[in-house]
């Protein structure tokens, strides 16, 4: 085990782990691909809902991917910017609203 | 190499000369080959490009017909990029003189050549510039394309009428623009360069250039801002049409996203901001074998401002000549050259990552 729990160079091993199983391996890397597909959304669109999301769970794989991924495509960092204020929103967001909970929880026992 | 100690005039410096004139180590083809070929290369940690090739059975990389003659007439220019591949600026004095462009028209009045192609530098800087494009547009090429880099249209009042000037000659417009902000085309190409540009592509819209149903053509060409490699031409093609329109009024016709090649002030760039490992594995990791054969060093030949033949401009820029007998454009013979061996380096993998990428644009 190396002695950091994350090293840049894996990201570049990603696809390693349809090694140990193949057919899920497969199985999700074509999905993954798909999913990036021009659809409804643009592919440009998701792959700043990707760097949100990327933040919310704090993966710096994907941060470094989904960042290079962004310039690639021409989006510029105030839009990349406005996409964690997003996420930061929810997140923040996700907390407060369960001052509600406590706030029952209050006047319930309170006299 | 002169240093300042006063860290914003360094940088000024560093911005506005050459590494020709900066005296840096990297203005040594010979250096830049050498690190192109040791470190990663040389561990194996990477493949050789000619191995690479190899895996798909296209190793010799073998020239085809002719189809576009790219000429370089010099590499002045009126800007100082800094991901330039000529290492071009204002401090170079490489120009094709008017002997050599004859020797150039002798050719292009014999070429089977479908494409004439001229760059610099800014070739409108070399002082016989419009007597060639006179010259050479008596010949009637199918396609005579001008790569101008927009600000020399603005940059002094002797050349506010290149428009009117590239219009009466049918001259196919080609210009850089490496984004629809100003904030990264000012950073890549040098502050004000983002305005001018505007204002370049509104004087060439206003005699036709550009314009839908236009034959006056006007392609702009991306180069990314920094060490990452161009995403998709149609996409960007889409996003950079839909900026300038809404933004500025601006219509072009296509857009050609080239990738930035690991040579010159790309590789000076990518070495101090120490991304040139990773900006390697990314092209490497690309690695494309269906744009392979399509790379533009298989039907062009590129002559550089003293008349050499080389397998594309990149080549001219490492020094890196033909492989055949026919040398110099004096001796030119398409006969001779179509087959010859393309002259091969690791700086080769830009353009046979993702999509590949030509002075053209992408190639699959």
């Amino acid at each position: 085990m190396s002695k950091t729990y994350y090293d840049p160079a894996d990201l570049k091993k990603f696809g390693k782990i349809s090694d140990w199983n193949e057919e899920l391996g497969a199985k999700f890397f074509d999905y993954y691909a798909k999913v990036f597909e021009e659809g409804h959304l643009t592919a440009r669109e998701k792959s700043l809902i990707a760097l949100a999301v990327a933040h919310t769970i704090q993966c710096p794989y994907c941060i470094d991917a989904y960042t290079g991924d962004g310039l690639q495509r021409g989006i510029t960092k105030e839009e990349m910017m406005e996409a964690l204020h997003v996420a930061g929103a929810i997140r923040g967001g996700a907390s407060l609203v369960h001052g509600v909970q406590m706030m029952n929880k209050v006047n319930k026992l309170e006299m | 190499m002169p240093l300042n100690k006063n860290p914003e005039k360094e940088k000024e410096y560093m911005a506005t000369k050459s590494l020709l004139r900066r005296e840096s180590e990297l203005a040594n083809k010979k250096r830049q080959l050498e690190i192109l070929s040791n470190g990663i290369f040389q561990s194996g940690d990477l493949p050789k490009f000619a191995d690479k090739i190899a895996e798909s059975n296209q190793f010799p990389l073998k020239a085809k017909k002719i189809e576009i003659l790219q000429i370089n007439v010099g590499y002045m220019c009126n800007q100082v990029c800094s991901h330039c591949h000529v290492d071009a600026g204002p401090d170079r004095k490489e120009i094709m003189t008017k002997e050599t462009m004859q020797q150039c028209l002798e050719v292009i009045r014999t070429t089977g050549a479908h494409t004439l192609d001229l760059t610099g530098g800014a070739p409108e800087m070399n002082p016989n510039f419009r007597w060639f494009v006179e010259e050479a547009s008596k010949v009637g090429v199918k396609d005579f394309i001008v790569r101008s880099n927009l600000t020399i249209i603005r940059a002094n009042k002797k050349f506010h009428d290149l428009p009117e000037f590239f219009k009466k000659y049918n001259v196919h417009v080609v210009s850089s623009m490496p984004h629809w902000t100003r904030g990264k085309t000012d950073k890549q190409r040098g502050d004000g360069v983002f305005d001018k540009s505007i204002q370049a592509l509104k004087d060439l819209n206003a005699v036709g250039y550009g314009m839908p149903d236009s034959s006056l053509k006007l392609d702009l060409v991306y180069n990314p801002s920094g060490a990452f490699l161009p995403g998709d031409q149609a996409s960007l093609e889409k996003d950079f049409k839909k900026a300038l329109l809404e933004d500025f009024g601006i219509h072009f016709h296509n857009l050609f996203a080239i990738t930035n090649l690991p040579i010159s002030r790309f590789l000076d760039y990518l070495i101090a901001s120490e991304n040139y490992e990773d900006y390697m594995y990314s092209l490497v990791e690309a690695f494309n074998p269906s744009a392979v054969a399509n790379v533009m060093c298989t039907n062009t030949i590129s002559v550089s401002w003293d008349g050499y033949l080389y397998d594309c401009d990149f080549n001219q820029m490492l020094e890196l000549p033909v492989n055949s007998k026919v040398k110099h454009i004096s001796d030119y013979n398409e006969d001779l050259l179509e087959g010859r061996p393309i002259v091969i380096s690791q700086h080769c993998y830009g353009c046979t990552a993702g999509a590949g990428s030509s002075c053209q644009g992408s190639v699959t």
